[in-house]
């Protein structure tokens, strides 16, 4: 008896070896690494890139954007008109446009859909971006609620009518953005109430969506599988079967992957190997300009930072071009402002500089010459190896150049994010990725009181400009505004910028069609294998 | 003997509740909450997320409505990763951790009765001190320093199996052999000290006496004898290993409710770690009682208590 006991557990775990699982690589689907698992397939339920990558596959917006200028293109509508004075938008549907399950994609589709995300007990995280719509934040915060005096509506099933709160330039733009992707209504409510969250219907088997692929299988920390969608409008003109994402967090996993060939597309690639790549394989390696600032925040509340000459002081003791050109290698490339240049055409006229002579005569008159009698100042920043590089290096400059010690100190991520908004540090370590295509996205941080800014500072005049750039139509007239409100932002200097991050990810030479642009937006639909005839099949 | 599980079955509904009490009050003792992220949400927006999911009611509250739920068999909704409800998410990854469990113990048991048996039959030779010493370095190493350790040699250096993953069988060998080998190591001193008290009785020495092959005399008369201390250790093994797998699974990315735990901690999804630690805490108490049963069962005097 007791040998069956001891037999049974000693075979019992090999019954359950798992049968050998099949090498990717060759077939006509492209096999990408997507960091992190996807939190849902909703598009109205969601945030982060992951899920922008994994989304931008199976849904589509009014517009989409060329990859390689980011200027509009169709998409799920075929044209479109903007009134003079910026305010109104009247949309023609894509006659052919259809939802993966057959349906036509209406202009009602789309009014269902911003509904939905602008319902209040929703409590969608993105709700934010549809409220330059006319009442669009009025209906979100329960103030009315009737959505007929939103401002979009459906002239009949082709013609969708969008009226805005404030000219709004990159209205277009932001439509590759899952927060305005389309939802079917059908779909929502077989599955649950419109206002659910985490209801079935984005499972296998229960999604549909109106993008060039759709749904074939999700099988969470493993794949999301994705197939043609074969009643997408402008089906003919996808060229891959599908676009498998994988869920990698370990960089060097996913470029081993690749290496392998099991993936054709990173998220990204380890700091250590970029130079391999340099050297031996430049054709595999992007590195390109992303909408992402590194910069440092001062807690302006409490001594020392509640001196802007102290807070000049520090910004100016960084050596910006030596940290980029030394201590990181993916050719990011140093910051002088905030908004990453030539966004839009806007590249900001205010600088800071870098002048150590200065920033000791700046702190000798905040009364600390050589740093003497200044109280300890802790640098805060997240657990990452990388940040914990770069902290180093400044914490060096900020000694040799000020005569300034500092501590280091690393939080868990969400205690990070808990000092950074009650405001419980003297500086931080802070990124921000633009989510819409525009400067004012980056400066619009630091209104007094905004949510985003996390320094204590305000000041009524950058207040003033931001507040005339929202109402502005003249491009140029709106720009001067933005000059002048990130002038005083560099001049007060709440915060200090270091460096403009890069997309670091490597590119099976042999796929093509993909544009590295600024925003990091991949139209899956473009991107195809070069390879010879008769490798693709399995 | 009915009776006896009858209570200790019993005694686990205050166990459980004291656990659940404290993990739902502890958790909410941490900094930060789970819809804090870098790009943060307007005040109105967090108080509608809030509502939505009732975090805006008194505490005492939601610990009610919480503890009602679980009662029901709903574990709630996960915050960060709505797709699918706590109770989903964790079927969805306790076979892989049960996978992950029964190779390592399948490890610890070959490697550690291997060694144990060979090391029983030349006492204070090399071929005793190497394996009891490696066996010491084994329970001496925790799992966060050996799982990189096997990857850096294995992985980085040799090139012979994969840093991480869990997908083909060698992603399976590293986080296997990490999380068995402190197992693997306690049994071989078992087996080792459980072995040499048997040979030393003298059934063996008669079944020498009348000429028996030595193999025989080991693995058929001694071992039996002999691995009772293991059997006796399998009960909590198994619960260290299927418990003490958050580690391994994080270093080795394998998708298991180790690393849903891990993951649910830095994101502060509330009634993700309250669910996993449940879980946790239920297999602890059941593979215990288990334990409990076969020691009764294997020996008459505990039975007859």
């Amino acid at each position: 008896m007791r040998h069956i006991l001891l037999s049974t557990l000693l075979i019992a775990p090999l019954l359950a070896l798992p049968a050998c699982t099949r090498q990717e690589g060759n077939d006509n689907v492209l096999h990408a690494g997507n960091r992190s698992e996807v939190q849902d397939l909703d598009p109205h339920l969601v945030s982060g890139i992951a899920e922008f990558r994994a989304l931008g596959a199976l849904f589509e917006g009014l517009v989409s954007l060329d990859m390689e200028d980011l200027e509009p293109v169709p998409g799920a509508a075929r044209a479109w008109e903007v009134s003079p004075d910026g305010l109104r938008y009247v949309f023609e549907m894509q006659p052919e446009g259809r939802w993966s399950n057959g349906e036509p994609v209406t202009a009602h589709d789309f009014v269902y859909a911003w509904q939905r995300m602008l319902t209040p007990t929703l409590a969608a995280e993105y709700a934010y971006m549809l409220h330059c719509l006319k009442n669009g934040r009025a209906y979100n915060d329960g103030e009315i609620t009737d959505f007929s005096q939103v401002g979009v509506r459906a002239e009949d099933d082709y013609t969708l009518v969008v009226e805005l709160e404030h000219p709004t330039p990159y209205f277009l733009s932001m439509q590759i953005h899952f927060a305005w992707f389309p939802v079917h209504q059908g779909t929502i409510e077989a599955h649950g109430a419109l206002d659910q969250r985490g209801s079935p219907w984005t499972r296998p088997g229960n999604h549909v969506g109106n993008g060039p692929y759709q749904l074939a299988d999700w099988r969470p920390d493993d794949v999301l599988r994705t197939g043609r969608n074969p009643y997408y409008w402008d089906a003919e003109n996808v060229r891959l079967d599908g676009v498998n994402f994988y869920p990698i967090s370990n960089e060097q996993q996913e470029e081993r992957r690749f290496r392998r060939g099991a993936l054709q597309l990173t998220y990204a690639i380890p700091m250590h190997r970029i130079e391999h790549y340099q050297a031996n394989q430049p054709e595999v390696l992007v590195l390109a300009p992303y909408f992402q600032t590194y910069f440092y925040r001062f807690n302006t509340t409490r001594p020392p930072f509640d001196d802007q000459r102290v807070r000049q002081a520090f910004g100016m003791a960084i050596e910006r071009e030596e940290l980029v050109g030394n201590v990181l290698k993916g050719e990011e490339e140093a910051a002088f402002f905030l908004t990453p240049p030539d966004t839009v055409g806007y590249t900001s006229r205010a600088q800071v500089t870098t002048d150590v002579a200065r920033a000791r005569e700046l702190l000798a008159e905040a009364g600390y010459p050589n740093g003497e009698g200044l109280p300890t100042v802790e640098v805060l920043y997240s657990a990452s190896e990388t940040d914990k590089i770069i902290t180093e290096a400044l914490q060096r400059m900020w000694r040799e150049n000020l005569g300034v010690e500092t501590t280091l100190l690393s939080q868990d991520y969400k205690v990070y994010l808990d000092s950074m908004s009650a405001l419980n540090f003297d500086v931080i370590r802070s990124t921000w990725l633009g989510d819409v295509y525009d400067p004012v996205n980056f400066l619009e941080c630091f209104l007094t009181d905004g949510g985003n800014n996390r320094t204590g500072w305000g000041s009524a005049e950058f207040d003033r400009l931001i507040e005339a750039s929202y109402h502005e139509v003249d491009p140029a007239q709106r720009h001067e505004y933005l000059h002048q409100a990130e002038a005083i932002l560099l001049e007060e200097a709440p915060i200090t910028p270091v460096f403009f991050q890069t997309q670091k990810y490597l590119k099976a030479a042999d796929l093509l069609g993909l544009t590295p642009n600024f925003q990091g937006f991949i139209r899956w639909q473009d991107l195809y294998f070069d390879r010879p005839a008769g490798t693709e099949a399995e | 003997m009915i009776g006896f599980i009858l209570k200790r079955l019993l005694s686990f509904i205050p166990v459980l509740f004291v656990i659940i009490t404290v993990t739902f009050f502890l958790v909410r003792l941490a900094p930060g909450g789970p819809f804090d992220q870098d790009r943060r949400v307007s005040e109105a927006a967090m108080q509608r997320l809030l509502e939505a999911y009732n975090l805006d009611a008194p505490l005492h509250r939601q610990y009610l409505d919480y503890l009602g739920g679980v009662i029901r068999g709903d574990f709630g909704p996960s915050y960060r990763k709505p797709a699918r409800t706590v109770r989903e998410w964790i079927v969805l990854r306790i076979p892989v951790s049960l996978e992950l469990g029964a190779y390592a113990l399948l490890f610890a048991l070959v490697v550690g009765l291997g060694a144990g048996i060979v090391a029983s039959l030349k006492p204070n030779s090399l071929l005793d001190q190497v394996p009891m010493a490696l066996a010491m370095g084994g329970i001496c190493i925790p799992n966060f320093v050996l799982g990189p350790l096997l990857v850096l040699i294995f992985a980085l250096w040799f090139n012979w199996l994969p840093v991480a993953g869990w997908n083909t069988p060698a992603d399976k060998v590293l986080p296997s052999i990490t999380l068995g080998a402190m197992y693997a190591a306690y049994i071989a001193r078992l087996t080792r000290g459980g072995m040499l008290e048997v040979l030393s009785q003298d059934f063996i020495r008669t079944a020498r006496a009348k000429g028996l092959r030595e193999a025989r005399v080991v693995l058929q008369h001694g071992l039996r004898g002999g691995v009772q201390p293991v059997v006796a250790y399998l009960g909590p093994a198994t619960a260290g290993i299927l418990t003490g797998s958050f580690v391994v699974e994080t270093i080795f990315q394998v998708p298991g409710l180790g690393r849903e735990f891990v993951e649910a901690a830095f994101n502060r999804d509330y009634t993700m770690i309250i669910g996993t630690v449940l879980v946790y805490a239920t297999l602890v108490l059941f593979l215990n009682l288990l334990a409990d049963i076969a020691h009764a069962w294997l020996d008459p005097r505990i039975r007859a208590q």
